[in-house]
């Protein structure tokens, strides 16, 4: 998360007059600070008023909505089927319905647990290969300067490519006369059962988002003093060894919060399953759940995309937690860098 | 003399470890230069698929030939016909992501100034609050604002897709901006103020053509976010052709028999969809790059 010193080499050399400056300037701050944080605080207001009007809001509202009766279900106004005012307060109702339905085979309430399974699965698989992927990825630009820019271009193609139109390619080259069951010399229908289905968006989503990993990895790999490696190698460390203990040490805070990122990303995925596999066999995941919901039942998916947002949310707590990635620390000390 | 004797001490001693390191630094350099050839080939290869296909004749859909064969451009032409109403998703696009960028950058610009330059209580905080705005899930969002658009008559309209944008552009905007903003050499300001500017002065001739390239380059990434979103758009767009933005256009993409799926095509329109974005990202890509690295950007 420190791509600004990767970028200006030049700037650790003048450690001492920057913090002399920042001495005196954090002085001068103490004194100014009850007028900056006036100045500040309207600088700042827009931005939280607009965040709370388009994030807090909807939340909030889908929480009320979430605990009272759906018109689809108190049988109200078919002909519209649309909620135009409150219903009755039914509680967790629909957070039960999700929960522990009883539902028949092919309703939506069946395929909570197995999306839960499945969002779960692309999380854990996709993030594995993105970070190991990523970090070859970037130890190989890491070392290498003749071409170094060709491919920082080609691994940016990906990344700028819309996911609706990386849905749609891979989803052709994935046909069964499609140019990797040519190329494999295989003849699967990728799209028509559970594991390869799963794989076909698993595989879009890893070849798009990889690159975004191993751009933060050398971002972090570009700050390790090249002369740590020298002095180990003098010691006699081998490659593996200055990799175990140099590297990955020093790349973790930026490869953590990249996981972080990514955890977060593919918890919420939509765009490539919905559009590659339609959520058939199993690639169905909450948030594609949650759309296909709002057709039948407005507050059913208003309680799934809460339990959504609050399973989301403790997975990030726990990883903060449990890794104690400082994502707030990282970013400000990248903003002051 | 003493140093310049240890000087050359050393190096007499090291020249000897360069040689052979320069040696096997040469082996690593092949293993180097096919790793990097990998990674170009890995990245580029569907882009290149995508390519190849949408020159490609509809009766050869599913030719494997690696190079372009049977070579046509009617799949471009074709694209802005029939009912897909391509032209239109562009357009519809375009507008949705100069308004959104141009919005969110207009209030943006403003807290990254404060949280970059000012010192206040709760600073932590503002970060925090705009980081978890980023990461937050857009399916959180969809269900109760297509609730609620449906209450006020919205769904299907062009401001039903401009305003829920901002609950991922700005935290993306405010981020990379406030990075930015750190990093320029606000003493200049003083400089100048020194020199007899008047603050204003100051702002436009020293501080606005010092912090161009970080605008531009937070207004890329704002742009970039919003022409690639789908899940706020497909939903809230109803299907409407005449707001629906180009990721929608290019999902739903259908030909005239609705047995076949006219996959040329459809390649044909993923290249008009990328070929800016590419090319954009190509010419100003070492700015993205730390643009994207500093803000943590989603993909």
């Amino acid at each position: 998360m420190t791509a600004a010193t990767g970028e200006r080499p030049g700037s650790e050399g003048q450690v001492g007059a920057p913090q002399d400056r920042d001495r005196q300037r954090r002085k001068r701050r103490a004194r100014a600070s009850r007028g900056d944080s006036w100045l500040a605080w309207r600088l700042i207001a827009p931005t939280i008023v607009l965040l709370v009007a388009v994030i807090g809001y909807p939340v909030v509202y889908a929480i009320v909505k979430s605990m009272q009766l759906d018109k689809a279900d108190a049988g109200l106004n078919p002909t519209t089927g649309f909620f135009e005012q409150g219903g009755k307060f039914v509680g967790l109702k629909y957070y039960r319905y999700w929960f522990n339905c009883n539902c028949p085979n092919g309703t939506n309430g069946h395929e909570f647990w197995p999306s839960v399974q499945t969002t779960i699965i692309f999380t854990v698989i996709t993030v594995i290969f993105e970070v190991v992927l990523g970090t070859m990825m970037a130890m190989v630009m890491h070392r290498a300067f003749k071409g170094r820019s060709i491919v920082r271009a080609a691994i940016l193609v990906p990344w700028a490519i819309p996911t609706a139109v990386t849905a749609r390619l891979w989803e052709y080259m994935f046909q069964p006369h499609g140019v990797v069951n040519a190329l494999l010399g295989t003849n699967i229908i990728w799209t028509g059962s559970v594991w390869p289905a799963r794989w076909t968006v698993m595989i879009g989503d890893i070849w798009k988002t990889t690159p975004f990993i191993a751009l933060l990895v050398l971002a972090g790999l570009q700050v390790i003093p090249e002369d740590l490696y020298e002095s180990a190698r003098v010691d006699g460390a081998n490659a593996w060894q200055r990799f175990i203990s140099i590297t990955l040490p020093l790349v973790k805070p930026a490869l953590l919060v990249a996981v972080l990122f990514r955890v977060l990303d593919v918890l919420r995925i939509f765009d490539l399953p919905y559009i590659l596999t339609h959520g058939a066999n199993n690639t169905t995941t909450l948030s594609i759940l949650a759309v296909n919901e709002l057709r039948s039942s407005q507050n059913a998916a208003a309680a799934l995309s809460t339990i959504t947002f609050v399973f989301i949310f403790l997975v990030a707590f726990i990883l903060v937690k449990v890794f104690s990635v400082n994502v707030v620390q990282t970013q400000a000390r990248t903003v002051k860098a | 003399m003493t140093a310049a004797t240890q000087a050359a001490t050393t190096d007499a001693v090291s020249t000897p470890k360069v040689r052979r390191r320069r040696r096997r630094f040469d082996m690593r350099a092949v293993w180097r230069t096919i790793g990097l050839v990998i990674i170009v080939v890995w990245c580029l290869a569907p882009f290149y698929w995508m390519l190849v296909t949408s020159i490609r004749q509809v009766d050869y859909t599913y030719d494997s030939t690696l190079y372009p064969k049977h070579v046509t451009f009617d799949n471009y032409k074709a694209i802005f016909q029939g009912n897909n109403h391509f032209g239109r998703a562009l357009l519809n696009s375009v507008l949705i992501g100069v308004v959104v960028t141009l919005f969110a950058m207009l209030v943006g610009v403003t807290c990254a100034y404060a949280i970059a330059r000012l010192h206040f209580r709760g600073k932590f905080a503002v970060l925090g609050l705009v980081l978890a705005a980023s990461m937050f899930p857009g399916v959180a969002l969809v269900t109760p604002l297509f609730q609620f658009f449906t209450n006020i008559h919205w769904l299907g309209t062009y401001q039903a897709l401009i305003i829920p944008d901002l609950s991922f552009a700005l935290p993306l905007c405010v981020y990379v901006l406030a990075s930015f903003f750190t990093q320029m050499p606000w003493e200049l300001e003083q400089a100048a103020k020194v020199d007899g500017a008047s603050p204003g002065q100051a702002f436009r001739m020293v501080i606005l053509p010092l912090a161009a390239p970080g605008l531009f380059t937070a207004a890329i990434l704002v742009f970039l976010s919003v022409w690639n979103e789908y899940l706020l758009a497909s939903q809230l767009s109803n299907g409407n052709p005449n707001v629906a933005p180009v990721t929608y256009a290019i999902a739903t993409f259908s030909g005239s028999d609705p047995r076949i799926i006219p996959y040329t095509s459809i390649m044909a329109a993923g290249v008009v969809v990328t070929i800016p974005l590419v090319i954009v990202v190509l010419l100003f890509q070492r700015r993205i790059v730390s643009g994207l690295t500093a803000g943590g950007v989603k993909g």
